[in-house]
């Protein structure tokens, strides 16, 4: 080997490439971050130019709200430990879910409990603190910083959020599940026959990710809107109007999505060596045994990775969602969309902001648990294929 | 495997891109080929005031829709050929504006106008997403390890966040007097309005874009820095390659695959182009192709959605794709068959 010392950068060049690292970080960063920082201020201060003011808020101290240095130490040791928690158990966790579906149930639930304890530490137990103990602190009890979180309340409470959060929760829980069932048999059997069938079924499915959604949904628009009368022959009286139903989306969602999952999953099968269930074959199984019993086990970093990018694509969806579920009935982002058009005034403006904010939270927290199952995602395809 | 398994195990993933893919492609195309119209009668009514001695009364001839027995408006599709293309292309228009020479014409008329935007876009946003994404990864290879993982986290947000919502969070910084506009004012000394003109907002939406992909970029440029040959670098060293030769003759080479893979997703996504549209509500002034089909199949004031055009402007949408696409089938092709 040769010495590294051939290799190290000179001083210029290393500050040169820390500096840009920097400056990219901020500008990956500063949108997110501002945001978030804009929801919790007054109108006035939210939008004002001047952005120490839209930090500090004087306005919306002036009004009364605001947190003192004994909220805001209080609040960061509650991320400390929060954050110490997370990272301290959740490799572990990802490790446990791998082995079986009860124990991945289990950390759905746990994981669902910590968001409502952070949600319930945040909003009610904080500020309740705050107001006994602030009177009592002096300097550390005085306000200094403009903050409220009464846009939230107007957005969840006040606006129905709750209603568009299930509409959300429904469509993404349907689309993971279903396209990981039907993707993981259909991944499985790509990766494992090398006839020129399965080659072609690859190819069309190239090509069917590269169409425009909107393509798509212009064929079924129509069917949707009239499946009663097209369905009735067959089903009936129960025969149901496609349109606006959260499960027709789950459908459209899952297809538009088989795919993606197909290549994904082919390329983790396909990591996976076929003397495994070569050998299982030998022993007496049938090939749906061998799936079940051998590889079942060993393919759960696949599956999870590829049902990230599932939950992603059903999450973030705007134009499926918005064009086939009904205004009234919407999910999240669609939702959103609508109330920044049709508002006007700048209360309305930092409440749709708040709305934002709230949708990117779980991305957020999606990210800091599972990086490693992302970037791994991300090169599969590439570095394989 | 034997074919009978094969089929049973693929048979669910193959229903569901034939029911909801490949159905859906051929009946837009049939759509596009038919108008759905309700059907109106002409009705002779009288209508009468009440006046002094007499009553006034006016005849006149209405055009009503003819209503079925449960009071809902029956429609007729007919066949109408190209019609709606027509419709959807205005070659008529494009050849006035054309013979008189001027661009501003053209951009009056939708489709070419979106036609413009999408294919601007593709374009300008590839290089820089391959020069950042490049450039990110090269960033990220030489940190130190203890600061890799933040820094990774970091790049990853803009990757994740919902793409509407991203635009939007851009748009907020900008809009009006936002932070970055009036820091920009500040910087020029002259007032800036980012939003009252087409070509600001196309930059924005590029650099939004560009904010949005490099980090996926990044990340596979990254894992693909990973297994570049030491030796050859070493090598390299000895005979004398500068840092940016070594760069340009090695490393890059090997980063080949990747580019042309992240080129492709980039080029299939980017000519997609429609949710920057929706953030920035930039429709005013700037329009992309699906975002076209979208607003064709949005119900306007009276509640109709036009279908049949938006199907025609659908089938010229795909005619972009099949061209982007025919070269990569035609590799993949020639690969396989090499590998056989």
């Amino acid at each position: 080997m040769m010495s590294s010392v051939a290799f190290r950068q000179p001083l210029y060049l290393r500050m040169t490439s820390a500096g840009f690292l920097v400056f990219w970080c901020i500008i990956a960063a500063f949108p997110i971050f501002w945001i978030t920082v804009m929801s919790f201020k007054s109108p006035v201060d939210a939008f004002n130019a001047n952005a120490l003011d839209v930090v500090f808020g004087p306005q919306t101290r002036d009004k009364g709200l605001g947190i003192s240095i004994f909220e805001i130490a209080l609040f960061a040791l509650g991320l400390w430990l929060a954050a110490k928690v997370i990272l301290k158990h959740v490799p572990h966790w990802a490790v446990m879910m791998r082995t079986s579906l009860p124990s991945a149930l289990a950390w759905v639930v746990a994981a669902f409990g910590a968001v409502i304890a952070l949600i319930l530490g945040f909003f009610v137990i904080l500020p309740w603190l705050g107001q006994m103990f602030n009177p009592w602190l002096g300097p550390l009890g005085v306000d200094i910083i403009g903050f409220t979180t009464e846009h939230y309340k107007t957005v969840w409470i006040d606006r129905g959020f709750t209603t568009n959060f299930k509409n959300s929760l429904i469509v993404t829980a349907g689309v993971v599940t279903v396209s990981l069932s039907v993707g993981t048999l259909a991944g499985y059997a790509l990766a494992r026959s090398g006839s020129s069938l399965a080659f072609w079924i690859l190819i069309i499915a190239l090509i069917f990710r590269a169409l425009p959604h909107s393509v798509l949904v212009a064929g079924y628009l129509p069917v949707f809107i009239n499946s009663a009368e097209f369905l009735r022959p067959i089903l009936g009286e129960m025969a149901p109007t496609l349109y606006g139903k959260p499960w027709a989306v789950i459908a459209v969602l899952v297809a538009i999505n088989q795919p993606f999952t197909i290549w994904m999953l082919r390329s983790f099968f396909t990591s996976i060596p076929s003397e495994l269930d070569e050998a299982a074959r030998v022993d007496g199984c049938t090939t749906f045994e061998a799936f079940r019993r051998v590889i079942m086990p060993v393919m759960w970093p696949g599956v999870i990775t590829t049902g990230l990018f599932s939950f992603l694509l059903a999450y973030n969806d705007f134009l499926v969602t918005s064009l086939l579920l009904d205004a009234t009935n919407q999910t999240m982002v669609p939702a959103i969309a609508g109330m920044f058009n049709r508002e006007t005034t700048t209360t309305d403006q930092v409440v749709a902001v708040a709305a934002a904010v709230s949708i990117t939270a779980p991305l957020f927290f999606l990210v800091m648990a599972f990086q490693r199952q992302i970037v791994s995602g991300l090169t599969a395809g590439a570095v394989k294929g | 495997m034997k074919t009978k398994t094969f089929a049973l195990f693929v048979a669910p993933s193959i229903f569901m891109m034939l029911a909801f893919i490949a159905f859906p492609l051929v009946s837009v195309f049939m759509q596009s080929f038919y108008i759905t119209q309700p059907i109106y009668e002409s009705v002779e009514v009288e209508t009468c005031t009440p006046g002094f001695l007499t009553q006034t009364c006016v005849t006149e001839i209405k055009s009503v829709p003819v209503l079925d027995a449960e009071g809902n408006i029956q429609t007729t599709t007919a066949f109408v050929g190209l019609e709606s293309y027509r419709n959807v292309l205005e070659l008529d228009r494009l050849k006035d504006a054309l013979s008189g020479g001027s661009w501003s014409a053209v951009e009056t008329i939708d489709f070419w106008k979106a036609l413009r935007f999408t294919l601007t876009f593709t374009l300008i946003t590839l290089p820089l997403v391959l020069g950042c994404g490049l450039g990110i990864a090269l960033l990220i290879n030489n940190a130190s390890s203890r600061i890799k993982g933040p820094v990774i986290f970091v790049s990853l947000l803009p990757f994740i966040i919902t793409p509407v919502i991203g635009a939007l969070a851009i748009n907020w910084l900008f809009r009006g007097d936002g932070i970055l506009t009036a820091t920009l004012e500040w910087w020029l000394e002259r007032d800036i309005a980012m939003f009252a003109q087409a070509w600001t907002i196309e930059i924005l939406m590029m650099l939004y874009r560009v904010w949005h992909v490099a980090p996926f970029a990044a990340i596979v440029f990254y894992a693909g820095l990973q297994t570049v040959n030491q030796d050859s670098i070493e090598s390299a060293l000895i005979d004398g390659a500068s840092r940016v030769e070594r760069m340009r003759y090695i490393v890059i080479p090997h980063l080949m695959p990747l580019i042309i893979f992240v080129s492709m997703i980039h080029l299939m996504d980017s000519y997609r182009v429609f949710e920057e549209v929706v953030g920035f509500s930039s429709q005013g002034h700037v329009i992309s192709l699906q975002w076209l089909t979208y607003d064709f199949l949005k119900p306007d004031q009276a509640g109709n959605r036009s279908i049949s055009r938006a199907s025609a402007s659908a089938m010229l949408t795909m005619i972009g794709i099949v061209v982007l696409l025919i070269p990569l089938v035609r590799r993949t092709w020639r690969d396989h068959k090499g590998a056989a």
